[in-house]
């Protein structure tokens, strides 16, 4: 069993980490993993995405044109990859602030306002852990305990961020198996 | 009486290759007793150019390695930073320091790489045949200047130690000259300054020599001596422009 | 330290701390820059030397400096900077200094791109500078390759006194997977005293080492040269190292690639064999020396109708499996440049077009 999950958004979004600790899960999980990022002029202020790939046996093509999944953060990262996406998985949709669907009959589409959520939490900056939590559950590639302890391991040198992002994480979940 | 003037331990008892009147030995003898004062023979690397110097790794008798043009303060940087306790010197001459290898010793001098460098000033380019150099004088006719160098196309000679003077960082920067003995002497006092600061491992230090290259000039040695002192010595004052504080 | 989840950059970096290789000069040029950004953090932690040089001309230098100098050193780059590497590439074979040069590939000619390539095969495996050189030549087709490849590196490269590169294409130096770093592929490094310009004190000699490239006696010149040849030639014979994938069984078409370009056609071979149609593949591990014998025996199965180069340039390795096949069987090649990475269907498409009548 192979799945692929683009992640997609403006820079400084926290597209990359978001990957990241998907693939650090999945690999504490004991599944082989690759994470490939967007590199050079584009992560400066434009669009940024990453794939992640993550199967039961060693990944042959790290490439992938059609992922099983997709987390669009902005509107055009929807518009651009919501066709590329294989009938059946999730796409994950930022509607705090993309206002439309992915227009799409064949996958599972989950809208989350992840600012607004975030927000509550009192920081912006950890909508990605909403969206990450939200997609995580919804699509289920990797338990929720490995997802958890991720997060936590990712800042581990940030210790004092635990909490609100563990917060997210819960929150995340929460919005996604409400909707 | 005992014996008043012998060959230095660091220097190699062989037949010089260099050109009749060519100031090159008195600058490797220079280097040779100041190593064997220092005492540190055991524990230096020279670092030789390319051009007539490359091979003056033949007239020493301690490690040595034979750098690319311009490289060798690239090389010396290597070595400085993975041995600190090693005494490493670069021999270059115009053509390599000053025009090939001008970013080298640039960026070298500016890092405040811990090595000496000894430049030789002869205002040509030696082994390859006597071509113009960065630091060839104004109207100086060479191979590659047959009418004499013209400041307004290629710009007026480049003084390296002035320039290297204006960075910022510790340095020694001091030019001398080895044309006659009055000058050799300060030379030599210069040189054991510049391996004292570094093994004291204070700074950067590099010395110019303001030196004959009679073959290339078309001159007699004598002649030599006279044109370097009437046209060089003007352009290229010598004198510390840096010392460290 | 159990399996990490690191990008290949940095895990380059720290597998060349883990094989016993303090010492790193470097200049930064995409996509291998965070090898030296990692460094410049981790190398003082281990007291090690990090450096950024003021080009990649003189990196090579310093390189050739400490390397002559008797220390264990490595830099990374990438296809324009190893250009610039090149002429001291070429000093430092000609003075047999160990040395180890990390490739991220990207695209080319010119500035090029900054995306996955490996249009620098030729460079690496011909020469690459001026003179008859060669390098011992490593690619890393996974981050954990690359770690073991680096590690294996510094040894490699004093065995033969001879520099090393390991040739990975973007997608190595970007791309995050698990990796561990095998307590057994530390080495001590070699003793160099007979040849090194470590001072005398420190090898207790009065002899002098010196460390030099220029050879005016044509004799002599020659005499070095066929020397450095029979390294290669050692090399050829010693350090061939290659891998396989559905080789056992009656395939029509061999496959011959290599780096993350090996892994686009191994789930190519995958997909094929789901639609009945049976491909085998050699995967060169290291391209210099290359695995002329292995291919060639590959080929000339009786099974084996056509063979295909598949590569992320215009066909460079083509010149090494035309030789190695050597016309006993009809030999083409597939590829992408510039950063793109052609996708398994467009393997298996062009596999499909070969014409495979016997």
């Amino acid at each position: 069993m192979q799945s692929e999950v683009q992640f997609a958004g403006f820079g400084g979004q926290g597209i990359m980490l978001m990957g990241q600790i998907l693939a650090q899960a999945a690999m504490d999980q004991g599944f082989e993993v690759v994470w490939i990022p967007s590199y050079g002029p584009e992560m400066r202020g434009g669009t940024a995405y990453c794939t992640v790939v993550i199967s039961d046996r060693p990944i042959g093509s790290p490439i992938i044109r059609n992922p099983q999944h997709l987390v669009a953060m902005n509107r055009p990262s929807l518009e651009k990859f919501a066709p590329t996406v294989k009938a059946g998985g999730v796409i994950f949709i930022n509607s705090s602030i993309i206002p439309i669907g992915s227009g799409r009959g064949d996958v599972d589409e989950l809208c989350v306002p992840i600012i607004e959520i975030a927000k509550e939490l009192g920081n912006t900056k950890v909508a990605n852990i909403v969206a990450l939590a939200a997609f995580g559950t919804r699509s289920r590639i990797v338990e929720f305990d490995i997802l958890r302890e991720a997060v936590r391991s990712k800042f581990a040198d940030k210790e004092k961020l635990i909490p609100l992002n563990l917060q997210a994480l819960e929150e995340g979940r929460k919005a996604a198996l409400a909707s | 009486m005992g014996k008043t003037f012998a060959r230095p331990e660091a220097l190699a008892e062989t037949i010089t290759h260099y050109c009749p009147g060519c100031t090159h030995g008195v600058a490797h003898r220079l280097v040779a007793e100041v190593i064997d004062e220092l005492g540190i023979r055991g524990r230096t690397v020279g670092i030789a150019p390319v051009g007539c110097a490359v091979l003056c790794y033949n007239y020493f008798t301690f490690d040595f390695q034979e750098s690319a043009h311009g490289r060798a303060p690239a090389m010396a940087t290597g070595i400085k930073r993975v041995r600190p306790d090693l005494i490493v010197f670069t021999y270059q001459g115009d053509g390599d320091l000053a025009s090939i290898g001008m970013g080298e010793i640039v960026h070298a001098a500016n890092r405040g790489e811990k090595f000496t460098t000894i430049f030789i000033n002869n205002a040509v380019y030696g082994m390859t045949g006597g071509q113009m150099a960065p630091t060839t004088m104004p109207d100086q006719r060479t191979t590659t200047s047959p009418f004499g160098r013209k400041a307004a196309e290629v710009g007026m000679p480049i003084r390296v130690a002035e320039m290297l003077a204006t960075l910022q960082t510790p340095a020694y920067i001091s030019r001398q000259s080895v044309i006659k003995p009055k000058y050799i002497t300060k030379a030599r006092k210069a040189i054991q300054k510049a391996f004292t600061y570094q093994m004291e491992n204070r700074c950067f230090s590099l010395v110019e020599l303001v030196s004959t290259c009679p073959t290339n000039w078309g001159m007699t040695p004598v002649d030599a001596v006279k044109w370097a002192e009437e046209k060089m010595l003007p352009y290229y004052p010598l004198g510390e422009f840096k010392t460290p504080a | 330290m159990g399996k990490v989840l690191m990008k290949g950059n940095e895990a380059i970096g720290e597998a060349a701390i883990r094989a016993g290789c303090l010492n790193y000069f470097a200049y930064p040029i995409t996509p291998q820059s965070e090898v030296a950004e990692y460094l410049s953090r981790r190398m003082p932690e281990v007291g090690g030397v990090f450096l950024q040089g003021e080009s990649e001309v003189a990196v090579s230098y310093m390189i050739f400096g400490a390397a002559a100098c008797g220390a264990r050193v490595f830099t990374t780059s990438s296809s324009p900077g190893i250009s610039l590497m090149g002429e001291g590439i070429s000093y430092i074979a000609a003075a047999q200094c160990p040395a180890v040069f990390v490739n991220i590939m990207r695209g080319g000619p010119g500035l090029g791109g900054i995306l996955p390539s490996q249009a620098d095969y030729l460079q690496a495996t011909k020469g690459g500078g001026h003179g008859d050189y060669k390098l011992l030549v490593m690619a890393p087709a996974s981050v954990q390759e690359a770690v073991e490849m680096v590690m294996q590196a510094f040894p490699l490269s004093e065995k033969y006194r001879n520099p090393v590169m390991v040739l990975g294409d973007g997608l190595i130096g970007q791309m995050m997977e698990p990796v561990e770093f095998p307590e057994h592929l530390r080495t001590e490094p070699s003793n160099k005293d007979e040849w090194a310009t470590n001072g005398m004190d420190t090898r207790r000699s009065n002899q002098r080492n010196l460390v030099k490239t220029l050879y005016l006696v044509p004799e002599e010149l020659n005499a070095h040269n066929l020397m450095l040849k029979a390294k290669y030639e050692q090399m050829e014979r010693e350090e061939v190292r290659f891998d396989t994938y559905n080789l056992d069984g009656d395939y029509q078409v061999l496959l011959v690639s290599y780096g993350t370009m090996s892994r686009v056609c191994r789930t190519a071979i995958d997909n094929l064999k789901a639609q009945g149609l049976e491909v085998g593949m050699v995967r060169p591990q290291h391209v210099f020396p290359f695995p002329h014998k292995a291919v060639y025996e590959a080929a000339a199965r009786e099974s084996c109708r056509s063979v295909l180069c598949v590569e992320m340039c215009m066909g460079q390795m083509l010149e090494d499996v035309e030789r190695s096949v050597a016309g006993r069987r009809p030999t083409s090649w597939y590829g992408k440049c510039g950063g793109e990475v052609p996708t398994p269907e467009e393997v298996m498409q062009a596999v499909k077009s070969l014409s495979l009548k016997s």
